[in-house]
């Protein structure tokens, strides 16, 4: 489904050229459940915005679904973005004005869906999350755990091919950090391509299948767990 | 639509911010009206009270070179004339009344004929006015204005009592109705007596100034005519020439400076208020840049969830529209209401001109969407990562 070749992204920092990534090649299959694992400033991140299509990649190749994406533009990516990827972020991003039902329907309301099936996702996706009596809750009103459901049944609304989750328990509890990995592994188990990018080894191992990487190089793969 | 409801949400999410912003347009919208209602009113009013003296009446000065050529009678000829109706010579003077110990400094004593309080409009609270045989016989008899008439006489009926001027002793015969004091200020300290008396007794003779009412204003132009023919005649045995004889002064003309003068005034407070209007709209730009900067982490989430450059760019300008409209529509609103608290201390007539209110929100809007536009563009371009890495 996403095939990564000779990905470079170089960063100047001071004058000086760091390369974020060195020449990452690595692919995803349709209903894996994948987990990148690194210490910080090892490019995990760079690498996810790249995955993402928040950003490009200054060499390299990207294909999703076969399409070469590295020379779209920056619309066309909102719209790949929008369509084919869900993003979990460590720090939930979730818009504090909105309730927890507006936030899901956020995604939706830019891949243009009525008002009355927009609904009907958003509150199936917050069912399938366990949040389906806490609708209206603002997020300021949701634990933390309670929150990055409400960002997992985001992204869930969307019906992305992947989603992807940067560090997804790096603000919870550990408790709330199991229920969670949980979560992703029920997904999983219903068909749901999920990539989770974390520097904590006990996460990355729940998925299915594990890389690490380390100075901007995929250096070793484990296999299922 | 849907960028629409979600302005809305962000707008009713951000109470003080919205407020804030709406607020610079409150006052220029507000500064608009107000002033303008303002202006627009004093205009209306000076024109009111110009027009309450009569547009249809001239007043003619005379300056002979030689031998004055005008009589009473001559001037009966003018007012036989179809488009004039009535016409009444005037010789004014001031000094002192005396009425028994009463002294009375600021009477302006007025000799003119019968037809003078029909061309001013003036009517009579008690007695009666001149006459024609009290012209004819010159006899001692006055009117007075109602100042004249209390400064004198107090309290007491004014009517049969006398009073002196210059030595000669007058009966008063009527009493006017108050006046008031015009542009011209003629008020109500006139004392009217006959012209052929004031003309002795001012040793004055002649006729040098004089009063002109038209039939009515649909033919003030061709009673203007009427008059300078007239007086063409008089003053060159029939040729037309000397003009530098007389002036015909028309209320229309006096008009006419005047509402030009007031409509420059009027310009000049909307000048003011568009000023206003313009920094509210810089109020605006100033609120829409400060919440690009603070909603960065906002619009990363959006545009990482999908949001085109399109969607962010509309979600802005509809948030500063929607704003710059509300704004306009409570600073119309409130004007509205301080327009009728002022009415009753300014005693002028206020009211906001749907033009004036339509221009002042149509230019709220107009400044919403211009000063909204460049945040908006600002806030559309950020690139999603950038704008999720802000905290």
């Amino acid at each position: 489904m996403i095939e990564l070749r000779d990905i470079v992204k170089k960063y100047s920092l001071g004058g000086e050229e760091i390369r974020a990534l060195d020449r990452v090649s690595l692919s995803i299959e349709e209903g894996e459940y994948l987990s990148i694992i690194g210490p910080s400033g090892s490019g995990k991140s760079t690498l996810m915005n790249i995955i993402g299509l928040l950003d490009l990649p200054d060499s390299g190749s990207y294909l999703l679904d076969g399409r070469e994406v590295t020379h779209y533009s920056q619309r066309q990516l909102a719209r790949l973005r929008s369509e084919h990827i869900g993003f979990i972020f460590q720090g939930f991003n979730l818009l504090s004005r909105l309730s927890a039902l507006e936030n899901v329907e956020l995604p939706l309301i830019y891949q243009k869906v009525g008002p009355a099936e927009r609904r009907r996702r958003a509150e199936a996706a917050l069912e399938q999350v366990g949040l389906g009596g806490r609708l209206r809750h603002k997020p300021s009103e949701l634990s933390g755990g309670q929150q990055q459901r409400v960002a997992i049944a985001r992204a869930l609304a969307a019906r992305p091919q992947l989603i992807l989750a940067d560090e997804p328990t790096g603000n919870l509890d550990s408790h709330t950090g199991q229920d969670l990995m949980a979560l992703f592994r029920q997904l999983n188990d219903s068909g749901k391509t999920i990539l989770i990018i974390t520097h904590d080894a006990g996460v990355a191992a729940q998925a299915r299948r594990s890389l690490r990487i380390v100075d901007g190089r995929i250096s070793s793969e484990g296999g299922a767990v | 639509m849907q960028s629409f409801s979600m302005a809305l949400k962000s707008i009713a999410g951000n109470r003080m911010r919205s407020f804030l912003t709406m607020l610079g347009i409150i006052i220029g919208v507000l500064a608009i009206v107000v002033l303008v209602a303002i202006a627009q009113g004093s205009s209306d009013y000076v024109t009111g009270s110009i027009e309450s003296l009569g547009t249809n009446m001239f007043s003619v000065m005379v300056r002979p070179r030689r031998e004055n050529p005008l009589t009473l009678s001559k001037l009966d000829d003018l007012a036989a004339e179809p488009s004039i109706a009535r016409v009444a010579p005037t010789l004014s003077s001031s000094g002192t009344l005396k009425a028994g110990l009463t002294q009375y400094e600021d009477g302006s004593l007025l000799a003119t004929t019968p037809a003078y309080p029909e061309i001013r409009g003036w009517t009579l609270r008690s007695g009666r006015f001149l006459t024609q045989p009290d012209i004819d016989n010159r006899s001692f008899v006055a009117v007075l204005g109602q100042e004249a008439a209390t400064e004198l006489f107090g309290t007491l009926n004014a009517i049969g009592q006398s009073f002196s001027y210059q030595g000669y002793s007058f009966t008063v015969v009527g009493v006017l109705d108050e006046i008031g004091t015009s542009l011209l200020g003629s008020g109500d300290n006139v004392v009217v007596i006959p012209f052929t008396l004031g003309e002795r007794i001012l040793k004055s003779p002649g006729i040098s100034n004089f009063y002109v009412s038209a039939q009515d204003p649909d033919h003030v132009t061709e009673a203007e005519q009427s008059i300078k023919d007239f007086l063409d005649r008089q003053f060159s045995g029939g040729a037309a020439g000397d003009s530098s004889a007389y002036n015909v002064y028309n209320q229309a003309s006096v008009l006419d400076t005047l509402q030009q003068a007031t409509g420059t005034l009027t310009m000049m407070l909307a000048g003011i208020a568009a000023i206003a209007l313009l920094v509210g709209g810089i109020g605006i730009m100033n609120i829409m840049l400060v919440s690009v900067s603070e909603r960065t982490r906002e619009i990363g989430i959006r545009k990482a969830i999908g949001a085109t450059r399109g969607r962010i760019l509309s979600q802005f300008l509809i948030e500063a529209l929607v704003l710059s409209v509300i704004g306009g529509l409570i600073g119309l609103l409130l004007s509205a209401v301080i327009l009728y608290v002022l009415e009753p201390l300014l005693s002028i007539s206020l009211s906001v001109s749907p033009q004036v209110a339509l221009i002042a929100v149509g230019f709220s809007v107009f400044i919403g969407v211009v000063f909204g536009l460049y945040p908006a563009s600002k806030a559309s371009k950020l690139r999603p990562i950038e704008a999720l890495r802000h905290e």
